[in-house]
């Protein structure tokens, strides 16, 4: 196998569920003039989609970095199972005290898929909308913001 | 450095299996994909060429040249093929977006003059897609 290219596969995912950006270290009227109408009180929701690049050897015996099964069962019981059809606010430990912005998804969504036991995870996309994505390559995963 | 990116699409089919596996076995790894008569996909092919743009021209790399060079190294092996049987540089690989994508690395790279390949990204479904980049382009995946 050729080491001068590096080979990652990627796969999308997707979830619906509802969000708030509030936070309790700001007041009333600061949540209101940051997050706008994303700070509508009984929150709001979004189809997001997630992808998800490992990288690895292909193995030639299979051509695959991954077998793809076992890729959606992880992702399905690490993310979507907890996430879909949920309110990220209320139903996701990760965000009782840290706002759902879809930048710190990324970071939730990297350390739970991170210990993918067959690659190695290089990249956490999420597309809060069409016109909205962020990308999370795990830097300073210890120290996340709270 | 600036990035350009060119965009194609072709139809193969394929199919998944190992020789040197059992039925058995390669029916509980490959799943549908290694039944017998094979399937196809729509795959959609972006490749991304790096460079600095010519003084002259204001391009990395002139479309109309990449265009051609996709559809020679590209289409013209792969469009409305089986990608098992018909793609000599396949022979004897199983024929998943990972391989596929750096067989494409493989044709293109040398025949790209001016700039050079920065990645390849091959669809074989909205989701599902194998991208290929030189080894140590740390910043490749943010393009």
């Amino acid at each position: 196998m050729s080491r001068a290219l590096k080979i990652e596969l990627g796969r999308r995912y997707r979830f619906s569920a509802s969000h708030r950006l509030h936070s309790s270290q700001l007041s009333e009227e600061e949540n209101r003039r940051v997050f706008g109408k994303c700070n509508n009180p009984h929150g709001h929701g979004h189809n997001y989609v997630v992808e998800v690049s490992m990288s690895g050897d292909v193995d030639p015996a299979t051509g695959m970095i991954a077998n793809l099964a076992d890729l959606d069962t992880f992702v399905e019981c690490q993310v979507l199972e907890e996430f879909d059809h949920k309110s990220l606010n209320k139903d996701v430990a990760a965000f009782r005290e840290k706002v759902p912005t879809t930048e710190n998804l990324c970071i939730e969504i990297f350390r739970r898929l991170k210990s993918f036991p067959k690659a190695k995870l290089e990249r956490i996309r999420v597309e809060e909308t069409g016109n909205n994505s962020f990308e999370y390559t795990g830097e300073n995963l210890e120290g996340n913001r709270p | 450095m600036v990035l350009l990116t060119r965009k194609i699409e072709f139809s193969a089919s394929h199919r998944y299996h190992n020789p040197n596996l059992s039925a058995e076995e390669n029916r509980r790894i490959f799943g549908k994909c290694n039944n017998p008569h094979g399937h196809g996909h729509n795959y959609t092919l972006q490749v991304t060429i790096e460079g600095e743009p010519d003084p002259v021209t204001g391009m990395v790399l002139d479309l109309k040249e990449l265009k051609e060079i996709l559809e020679r190294e590209v289409m013209q092996r792969m469009d409305h093929r089986h990608l098992n049987y018909e793609v000599a540089e396949l022979a004897g690989q199983i024929p998943t977006c990972e391989n596929i994508a750096r067989v494409i690395w493989h044709l293109l790279e040398p025949k790209i003059t001016q700039g050079r390949l920065h990645r390849v990204r091959l669809y074989e479904s909205p989701d599902l897609f194998a991208d290929c980049y030189r080894n140590g382009a740390n910043e490749a995946g943010k393009s």
